[in-house]
Formats: C-alpha cells, sequence, structure tokens
C-alpha cells in the first residue's frame, strides 16, 4: 500500500508531533475555562461540580464594569487612531521610493520587540518630563505607539496591493486626489482597515504593562485582574473574567486574520 | 486640437522622449507606432498627466496643459489592463467620472443606457469587473471614458491583451465608433497592421524620436528611412552609389544597373551610398524578355512561398547577394504556367515604385 511507504511513516511522525504541539499550546488556556465552572475555590483536581456562580459574581462587581468600560473606551480610541495614522504611513511606504525605506520600516516595527517593561519606563518618563498626568490619556498614546506597528503590518500589504493604473483611471475620469482616495483607495483597502481596527483593539484591550506604568489612577481591566489577584477567594472569578477575555479576544483576531484573508483572495478572482 | 512643442522627457539618466512635435488635428485618427522602448507609452503618458514633461509644451484644444494635473484635461484614456475597477459594477464604473459633474440621478442612468447600448452590452450593467471578459472589459473602459464626452480619447494598446479575431473585430468597432462619434483617437500601438488600418495618420517612432509621420499610404509607399519602411510591411533594399555630373545625378544600384536620381535639393553629392527601397508588389515578372520599362532586370527563380491566394517569390539576380522577394497574385487556373524553380524570369518595375531613402 502506497500510504504504508516511508512518506506514511513520516506523516504520522509529524502528526504526532503537531498534536503535541497544540496540547502544549492549548491545554494550559483550557483549564482557564475548565475551572471556571468548577464550584470549588482552589484551581486543583478532581473537579468539585459544576457551577456558573463565578460568571455571575462578576455581574455584581463596580470596580470591574468601571475598568471594563475603560477598557473599551481606551481601546476603541486606539484602534480608530492607530489605524487612522497607519493609513498615510503604510500608503507612502508601499508607494514611494524613500530614500533608506528599509530602515524607516524596521525603526516603526521597532516596538514589536522592544520589552514592554522598558517601553513603559520610558514613556512614563517622557510624559513626566512633559508635565503630563497619568491618565487614561496616557494609557492611550502608549498604546498607540504600540499598535501602530500592528496596523501598519496588516495595512501595508493592501497597499502593495492596489493597482497604479486604478488610480490614475480615476483621476483621467476626473476625479482629484481626494475624491480618488475615497472611491478606489478606501475601498480597495478595506477590509485592511476592519482588521486593523480589530487587531488593535484586541491588542490594547489585553495590554497590561504600559497601562500598568501610565494609567495614574484609572484601572484597566487587566489591571483590575492583576489587582484582584491577592484575594485567593476571588480567584475563580478571575478565571471567569478570563475566560470571557479569551473568547472575545479569539473572536476578535480570528475575524480581522478572515476579514485580511477574504480581501486577498477576492481582490485575486478579480484580477485578470 | 493636440499640439506637442519639442517635448521631452528624462527618466533620470535614460531619455525616453527627446525633442518631439506633433500637431494632431480635430476629429483624426491618429497613432503612435513604435517598438517597446520608444517612447510612445511615455507620450500618451504626457498628454493624459500622468508624467510630467521634462521640457517643451503640451496645447491641448488650445490650453496650455503640460502642468495640469490629469484630472483636468479634456481628455479621456482606455488603459492597456483597462483598469476596470474592481469594487464597482459595470454600471457605476461607467458612471464613475459623473459625480464631479453634478447631473441628475436619473439623467446619469439614462446617460449609462445609453453607454450600454452604444458599448453592445445592455444587459451587462450589474456585472463585475471578475465577471467580464477581455472584450468587455474594453469596451466598458471605452464607455467609461466616453460618456464624458472627451475632447480627446487616448488608447494605450487597448487591442493588445484580446486574441486575434477579437481584435480584428475590436479594429472595426473602433474606426466605426471614431467616425460615428467624430472625437479625436489617439491610439498607442506597436502592431503596425493596427496603425495602418485604424488611423488616418501615423506617426513611426523610435528611440525616443518621431521618425515620420505620415498617412497609411503615404508611410508605405514613401517611406523616409530603412526603420519605417521595414516596420510597415515587406521591403527590398538595394545598396546603391550616387554619381553625379553637374546638375545631372545618376544612381548605381547593386544589381538593379544604373538610374536617374530625383534629387531637386541636392542632398547626395558624388560618391555618396544611398540606400534604395521597392516593395514586392511593385515588380511585375515576366518569363520573356520584356518589351521597354523603366526598370529591368533579369533573374533566377529561386524559391517560393505560398500566401493563400498570392505567392512570395524569391529571385536571385546578378550582382546581389540576398534575393528579392517579389509578391505575385495567383490567377485562376494559372498553376500551368507556373514558372519552374531555376529558371530564368525578368523583373520590370515603374519608376514610382523605387524609393530612395533619405541620407542617413
Amino acid at each position: 500500500m502506497a500510504v504504508g511507504g516511508a512518506f506514511g511513516r513520516m506523516n504520522r511522525g509529524l502528526a504526532i508531533y503537531a498534536v503535541a504541539f497544540v496540547a502544549v499550546l492549548y491545554l494550559p488556556i483550557l483549564l482557564i475555562p475548565l475551572f471556571s465552572f468548577n464550584a470549588g475555590v482552589y484551581v486543583k483536581f478532581p473537579l468539585e461540580g459544576v457551577t456558573l456562580r463565578w460568571y455571575a459574581d462578576l455581574a455584581g462587581r463596580e470596580t470591574l464594569h468601571h475598568a471594563f468600560f475603560n477598557s473599551l473606551q481606551v481601546g476603541l480610541v486606539v484602534a480608530i487612531m492607530s489605524t487612522v495614522l497607519a493609513v498615510p504611513a503604510a500608503k507612502a511606504i508601499a508607494r514611494y521610493r524613500l530614500p533608506g525605506k528599509r530602515a524607516i520600516v524596521g525603526f516603526i516595527m521597532l516596538p514589536l520587540v522592544v520589552p514592554g517593561l522598558i517601553f513603559g519606563v520610558a514613556l512614563l518618563t517622557l510624559l513626566n518630563r512633559f508635565g503630563a498626568t497619568m491618565s487614561l490619556a496616557t494609557v492611550g498614546i502608549g498604546h498607540v505607539v504600540l499598535c501602530l506597528p500592528f496596523a501598519i503590518a496588516t495595512l501595508l500589504p493592501r497597499f502593495e496591493g492596489i493597482d497604479r493604473s486604478m488610480e490614475e483611471a480615476s483621476a483621467d475620469l476626473g476625479e482629484n486626489a481626494w475624491w480618488t482616495f475615497w472611491r478606489i483607495t478606501v475601498p480597495t483597502i478595506l477590509p485592511g482597515i476592519l482588521a486593523s481596527l480589530l487587531l488593535t483593539f484586541t491588542i490594547s484591550f489585553d495590554e497590561f504593562i504600559l497601562a500598568f506604568f501610565l494609567s495614574g489612577t484609572e484601572a484597566t481591566l487587566p489591571m483590575y485582574i492583576w489587582s484582584q489577584l491577592r484575594f485567593p477567594q476571588d480567584f475563580p472569578s478571575l478565571l471567569a473574567l478570563a475566560t470571557l477575555i479569551l473568547v472575545f479576544s479569539f473572536v476578535m483576531v480570528f475575524a480581522s486574520l478572515r476579514i485580511a484573508g477574504f480581501g486577498r483572495t477576492a481582490r485575486r478572482e478579480g484580477a485578470i | 486640437m493636440i499640439s506637442i512643442r519639442n517635448v521631452c522627457k528624462s527618466f533620470g539618466r535614460v531619455q525616453a522622449v527627446r525633442d518631439v512635435s506633433l500637431e494632431i488635428h480635430q476629429g483624426e485618427f491618429f497613432s503612435l507606432l513604435g517598438a517597446s522602448g520608444s517612447g510612445k507609452t511615455t507620450l500618451l503618458r504626457m498628454i493624459a498627466g500622468f508624467e510630467p514633461v521634462t521640457s517643451g509644451h503640451i496645447v491641448i484644444d488650445g490650453q496650455r496643459s503640460e502642468d495640469m494635473p490629469p484630472h483636468l484635461r479634456p481628455v479621456n484614456m482606455v488603459f492597456q489592463n483597462y483598469a476596470i475597477f474592481p469594487h464597482l459594477n459595470v454600471r457605476d464604473n461607467i458612471a464613475y467620472g459623473l459625480r464631479r459633474l453634478g447631473i441628475a440621478r436619473p439623467r446619469q442612468a439614462a446617460m449609462v443606457d445609453e453607454m450600454l447600448d452604444l458599448i453592445a452590452l445592455p444587459s451587462y450593467g450589474d456585472r463585475r469587473a471578475n465577471q467580464l471578459s477581455g472584450g468587455q472589459m474594453q469596451r466598458v473602459a471605452l464607455a467609461r471614458a466616453l460618456i464624458l464626452k472627451p475632447k480627446v480619447l487616448l488608447l494605450d494598446e487597448p487591442l493588445g491583451a484580446l486574441d486575434k479575431q477579437l481584435r480584428d473585430q475590436m479594429q472595426l468597432e473602433l474606426r466605426s465608433l471614431q467616425q460615428k462619434l467624430g472625437i479625436t483617437f489617439v491610439l498607442v500601438t506597436h502592431d503596425q497592421e493596427e496603425a495602418l488600418t485604424l488611423s488616418d495618420r501615423v506617426a513611426v517612432m523610435a528611440e525616443g524620436r518621431v521618425v515620420q509621420v505620415d498617412t497609411p499610404a503615404g508611410l508605405y509607399d514613401t517611406p523616409r528611412n530603412r526603420l519605417v519602411a521595414g516596420f510597415v510591411g515587406n521591403m527590398n533594399f538595394f545598396d546603391g552609389t550616387v554619381r553625379r555630373t553637374g546638375a545631372e545625378a545618376l544612381l548605381d544600384v547593386e544589381g538593379l544597373g544604373r538610374m536617374p536620381l530625383n534629387d531637386p535639393v541636392g542632398a547626395f553629392r558624388d560618391g555618396d551610398p544611398a540606400v534604395v527601397a521597392l516593395r514586392p508588389e511593385g515588380f511585375t515578372l515576366h518569363p520573356s524578355p520584356p518589351a521597354a520599362a523603366f526598370g529591368v532586370v533579369q533573374g533566377r527563380l529561386q524559391a517560393r512561398q505560398y500566401l493563400g491566394g498570392r505567392q512570395l517569390l524569391h529571385i536571385a539576380i546578378e550582382g546581389r547577394t540576398a534575393s528579392v522577394t517579389v509578391l505575385r497574385q495567383i490567377a485562376r487556373g494559372a498553376e500551368a504556367e507556373q514558372m519552374a524553380e531555376g529558371s530564368p524570369i525578368w523583373l520590370t518595375w515603374p519608376q514610382d515604385a523605387l524609393v530612395v531613402l533619405e541620407k542617413e
């Protein structure tokens, strides 16, 4: 049998490896929702019965709701601002032959690799120097800097896929640069914009270190979780909260990848 | 309609267009013909406004236009890849340029309907670009430009992406459309047959310069130099030498002998080399020595090529290494008197079949 050949065996080895890989990656994460339904207070096997008590408990926490709305607010503003700022940057990188383009792109992508701790301290020092009071606004500034490279990286392939002659055709048909941007460029990069909004919102929503340094007295959701870890009896509620955030983040990132990917295949079909 | 005056274009150190001057008239079908890299597309893009001129002027409809952005020029273009907007359907593609003109919706719809009829795609309004064939996209691109009633329509190799049969059909449609609308068309093409079929006048371009501007017949009958002569149809070239004694000038041509040279401006001096060109159909064939003609030479039939209703004969003549090609119509029932290969044959030609190319 062909399946029994050398290739068949190798595929089986690979399959085992893949299963192990996914298990190591996701088992710890799967434990979170699992224990969030556990009736007992302590995270240990065997489970002591199924309950929705911890979820119900979340509903009554005022400070949690406050932190949630803070995170929502920061996330929305950050998503819009970083995407809006990323559009001209991505267009410039994709379109113009800038001197030292590689260096500039590398520089823009730098926040991706700088440790959050260092980045947080640096931003805190800088903002203090300007006399800024730490608030949700400063968290927003930090998050925009953090999110910008992700937004640019998401938008760049869309801009690179724009056929130059489409914009020329629009100009030829009488539209100036502004209207050409709205009628041709924006619809073409729209999937990229949506993907960027979802991705940057999720990053900001989940971010802890920068928020910790820059938030002052206002807590975001991850900070709330951090502050509650001191109380063992609250831990199952945090697991319930973490489960909700996990599901939400997964949906957002998955949607953003789907949108970005979908747009790309649609364009390929459109091309002749 | 379009006046191009001493236009130059450089990309860095590369000179794409060198000192081109052209007059394109109202209602004319004008072609820019040349090989790739001859500067024809760059010139068209400068007329459209996509490339700034390095120097020189472009006047469109009496208006200095070289500094005008493309969206303000009274010209529209059909792009080589058609550039149909993929996120809009056919109707919205065609109506694209109407937004700026402030035309009411119902009137817009009526105009689009009219255009869909004109391009013979009345039921295609709701289709997307990716549901159209190459020929259909080409028509939509035409409609999208023509709905704005441009003074000049620019066409950048519009038929290049189509297969042969469709190309021939679209050539006819383009020509009749142009005659119906009376709009000036400027076509860029590398296909000499296309340029000759469609155009009122053709500018042959090479290495960024305009080599010759003439009607198709003019280009064919009196090409100015070897490039034009070789580019447009088949041509026999003969090297010759000028013999001048006072006012009288003669030409010594390899294989063809001595003949009078018509050189009123005195461009050639004694001993100058000159090239004589003769079309394959410029010769008449005779199986036996003919009566008097302007020129006559004896040769030997070397090979023949059948081209449907015509034959291309390759004839060796003394004093010339390359054979001479002669085109012959095959009359019905003439197969019987077919000449055998290797048999002697006489060629004659009238004076006006022979073109002395310009001194290079």
